[in-house]
């Protein structure tokens, strides 16, 4: 037997599935055990099929495999669904005593395990404890120690009293006890136990833990698949620390909302998917042009359009990259694991406060919907750093007024980024708009102060690509030929998946880049591999052509920005200091 | 906050471009009489303006402002106010702005009732795009968009605000200087959410709701046995189609605002250096 099991419950939405595959996974996360988890599901409250799968091993496992050990089917579909991942050594357990399951078939040579669920589940108090039963059969087929269930039980339902706790304890042991009585041999399967600690989480919770670990105190948000747990994680929590999460009427107002409450002074967050970040594009240009920091999290599914709201896709990296008419400049980060997630929510926080701009947290299903385990310190709150960047204060305020004593909230310095007055400060009263607008924040259409304030505003992209350490993560041989380029949540797989290949002699230098904008540059990696692979879960490559766009960089550029459209004698003009080896217009021709 | 601030500290260097006559200077003017004499200043002032004419009232007041998206000032509006609830906040935009591409917002921001005002410049006309109908115009008004007139009868937006359950529901006339400020200043007064719709006419594009017709026909609430307490006389005075009233027409005493009852209590702009405290019990939750 491999190292790893394969365990599924399934059947019906409404059934419990999630919550009885949960309290597995939590009881093998308390047993010392690493857990991945992984649903199929579909978005609706009751009815069609849906599963909770999770894969279990005593050292780290970072995706799923196609290979199920055993399966708690509650529907005969839930067998059918499973086929092609069960094997010989599979076991099914099922209740044979339903009338919907008397004539169920099992593939192959795996093994038939009849438990009558609901009629042991009446014997422990109710039959509402049938996925207990279930559980506790399964404990006795993995040679599971059952007492480990006892504390996830304890966790799940210890809120509706001790009653309720100790009869699915007993529910769990009839379970386990009937499948000993019945099934007296052995079944190969051994999960052993370890005094490790782990913590037990999915993608969306760690974005929520790492906004709270960031100092996010405002959250405005509109429910929506898969993003809808980061807000159900902050609701309430939040509070605890001075914060408060609003469901907005929309994600128009729930952007809008934020930056409000960004321009008021507070770490300020929104989080949707694909139709979300759709309705929020008509902000994003507002959000760089009045320079507030806000953070955007697109956790994305398949689109487009409703597109398959519960399955996983990476089709949104054009629309966060180049969303919204006009240009801005823009951070997007794409975290590539769950504990990743955290940090790279605290460094969008910063990000957002030291370049006053938006900022992409781009996550997706796979990472929202799996639970995985980490020892606790991968969260150490004492690693966690804030730089608010560049605010002043009322002491502050002078050296940033002009003669007539107006606050510049646009300053054009250097390196881009303009003091920032929260409001109620003394002296910092000022405008701020999504017109082109002078220091003052005042509109204009003047030509040198337009091309000023955009240079302004793209100066922050270099300033950050000078500051920061927007690297990549490497894994593999760093001197193969081949080269696998991934972003965000294929990671896992992949490093699993390559060694896989390496212990069948390839030799794969991988790279996983988690910033797509300002992203590392992959030129000479490209150039020293005689294979690349750019691996992600779309159709068209969005993040390949990225890769191409960065190594090609064949074409000179000339650019004019100032609101007046081209000149033929102008065009002449520049064309010919091209040819003779000049700087293009990248100001206004005078 | 300093007891000596003068209206004209809320007015910005920059003159306004509106048409001479324009109804929104005398709207402005009373919004920054009113924000002088409840004791604000421009510092602890924040005005979100919307787009239209009636948006670009944020670049010729002073204050901290923002001037948006179109249609969403009042979901910003929120935003700032939740976030720093010692902050006076007003909300200015116009009919266009309010009732037609962020009507959806005005309707949850009644609900919602967070403490700030919102002033609505009512000119029942498209005027920076230069004349088309808007969603207050009466149904015969004929524009180069609408030659026949909009065909559909105009936004009630203070019944929709009743209906929503509006704390604060006021109809005012720029023209009318003292009232105007009046009205305005007990929209801000009131703890929750103040509602006032302007008669600001448009002396460019609209030579139906002009100023002879309000000053014809507007009736002073004031003059009349109106209870604005009474929320069935609100009700037959926001449906009378036929008539023009000036002056508060609904006032809830017993208003709690949203951000009260959701328990803010300070400023969110505090951040300590690393994780807050009790952070690491966040962790935890997880075994």
């Amino acid at each position: 037997m491999p190292d790893d099991l394969n365990w599924a419950i399934g059947g019906e939405a409404g059934d419990g599935i999630d919550s009885t595959g949960k309290i597995f996974a939590q009881a093998l996360s308390r047993a010392g055990r690493h857990v991945f988890t992984s649903k199929d599901f579909a978005s609706r409250i009751r009815g069609g099929y849906t599963a909770y799968k999770v894969r279990t091993a005593v050292d780290r496992v970072e995706s799923v495999v196609d290979r199920l050990d055993i399966l708690i089917a509650l529907t005969e579909r839930t067998i059918h669904e499973n086929e092609d991942e069960l094997h010989d050594d599979s076991v099914i357990i099922y209740d044979g005593e339903r009338s919907t399951m008397q004539d169920v078939e099992v593939p192959g040579d795996a093994t038939a395990l009849e438990v009558p669920l609901k009629r042991l589940a009446e014997d422990a108090g109710g039959a509402i404890m049938l996925n207990v039963v279930a559980l506790g059969a399964a404990c006795e087929v993995t040679n599971f120690p059952i007492e480990n269930l006892d504390e996830s039980l304890q966790k799940r339902f210890g809120d509706k009293g001790e009653a309720i706790v100790e009869n699915n304890k007993t529910a769990a042991r009839k379970g386990q006890e009937y499948v000993r009585e019945e099934y007296d041999h052995d079944f190969d399967y051994d999960l052993e136990t370890t005094d490790a600690d782990y913590v037990l989480l999915n993608g969306d919770e760690a974005i929520g833990m790492g906004a709270l670990a960031a100092g996010c105190k405002f959250y405005s948000g509109y429910p929506i698949t898969p993003a809808t747990d980061v807000m159900e994680y902050l609701t309430g929590r939040i509070d605890q620390f001075g914060g408060k999460v609003v469901q907005a009427e929309d994600e128009l107002a729930a952007i809008n909302m934020a930056l409000g409450a960004a321009r008021a002074g507070a770490r300020s967050m929104t989080a949707t998917s694909g139709p979300g970040i759709d309705l929020m594009t008509e902000t994003f240009g507002l959000v760089a042009t009045s320079e507030t920091p806000l953070v955007i999290c697109d956790v994305m599914r398949s689109g487009p359009s409703t597109g398959m709201p519960t399955k996983q896709e990476q089709g949104d990296l054009n629309m966060t990259l180049y969303g919204g008419h006009g240009e801005i400049p823009r951070f997007v980060v794409a975290p590539t694991t769950i504990s990743e997630c955290f940090w790279k929510t605290v460094e969008a926080f910063n990000l957002a406060e030291k370049y006053q701009t938006p900022v992409f947290l781009v996550s997706d299903l796979a990472l929202a919907v799996t639970e995985q385990t980490f020892p606790p310190e991968t969260f150490d709150m004492d690693e966690v750093e804030i730089d608010r960047g560049k605010v002043v204060d009322e002491e502050e305020i002078d050296s940033w007024l002009d003669e007539q004593g107006r606050f510049q909230a646009h300053f054009a310095a250097a390196d881009g980024i303009s003091p920032r007055a929260f409001p109620g400060t003394t002296g910092g009263a000022h405008m701020t708009t999504g017109l082109e607008h002078d220091e003052l924040g005042r509109r204009t259409e003047d030509q040198e102060i337009r091309i000023e304030q955009v240079d302004k505003r793209q100066q922050k992209v270099e300033t950050a690509r000078e500051q920061e350490d927007f690297d990549y993560r490497e894994f593999g041989d760093s001197d193969a030929d081949t080269l696998v380029i991934s972003w965000g949540s294929n990671e896992g797989a992949l490093r699993e998946g390559l060694g896989f290949l390496e212990e069948e002699g390839y030799d794969i230098r991988f790279i996983s880049v988690p910033y797509i904008f300002p992203r590392p540059d992959l030129t000479e990696a490209v150039e020293a591999a005689d294979d690349v692979i750019v691996v992600e879960c779309n159709a068209t490559g969005q993040f390949a052509d990225v890769v191409e766009h960065d190594v090609l960089q064949r074409v000179d550029r000339i650019n004019k920005y100032d609101g007046v459209r081209f000149k033929a004698d102008e065009l002449a003009e520049d064309i010919e200091q091209h040819l003779a080896g000049e700087a293009g217009t990248q100001e206004a021709t005078q | 906050m300093s007891s000596d601030v003068r209206f004209t500290d809320f007015k910005s260097d920059k003159q306004p471009t509106w048409c001479p006559g324009c109804g929104d200077f005398g709207t402005m003017n009373g919004m920054m009489k009113a924000l002088a004499e409840t004791g604000n200043d421009p510092d602890n002032t924040f005005v979100v303006a919307g787009i239209g004419c009636s948006g670009k009232i944020g670049t010729y007041m002073h204050s901290y402002a923002l001037h948006g998206v179109h249609g969403r000032a009042l979901p910003v509006g929120i935003g700032v106010k939740m976030a720093n609830p010692e902050l006076e906040v007003m909300v200015a935009g116009g009919d266009g702005d309010g009732y037609s591409i962020g009507a959806g917002h005005f309707i949850h921001a009644v609900r919602r009732n967070v403490d700030m005002s919102y002033v609505v410049m009512d000119n029942r006309i498209y005027g920076l795009t230069k004349g088309q109908a808007s969603p207050t115009s009466r149904e015969d008004f004929e524009t180069a968009t609408t030659p026949e007139g909009p065909g559909q009868p105009p936004v009630n937006p203070k019944a929709l605000a009743l209906s929503a359950g509006a704390t604060f529901i006021a109809q005012s006339f720029s023209s009318n200087a003292q009232r105007h400020a009046e009205i305005v200043q007990q929209a801000i007064e009131h703890d929750g959410f103040g509602f006032v719709n302007v008669y600001s006419p448009c002396v460019t594009f609209n030579d139906v709701d002009t100023y002879d017709y309000f000053r014809d026909s507007i009736v002073d609430l004031a003059d009349t046995d109106h209870d604005p307490g009474n929320r069935d006389m609100a009700k037959d005075k926001i449906l009378e189609s036929d008539k023009e009233y000036m002056g508060v027409l609904y006032q809830d005493d017993s208003s709690v605002p949203f951000e009260q009852r959701e328990g803010i209590e300070a400023p969110m702009n505090d951040v300590p250096d690393g994780a807050p405290e009790g952070a690491m019990d966040l962790v935890r939750e997880f075994y």
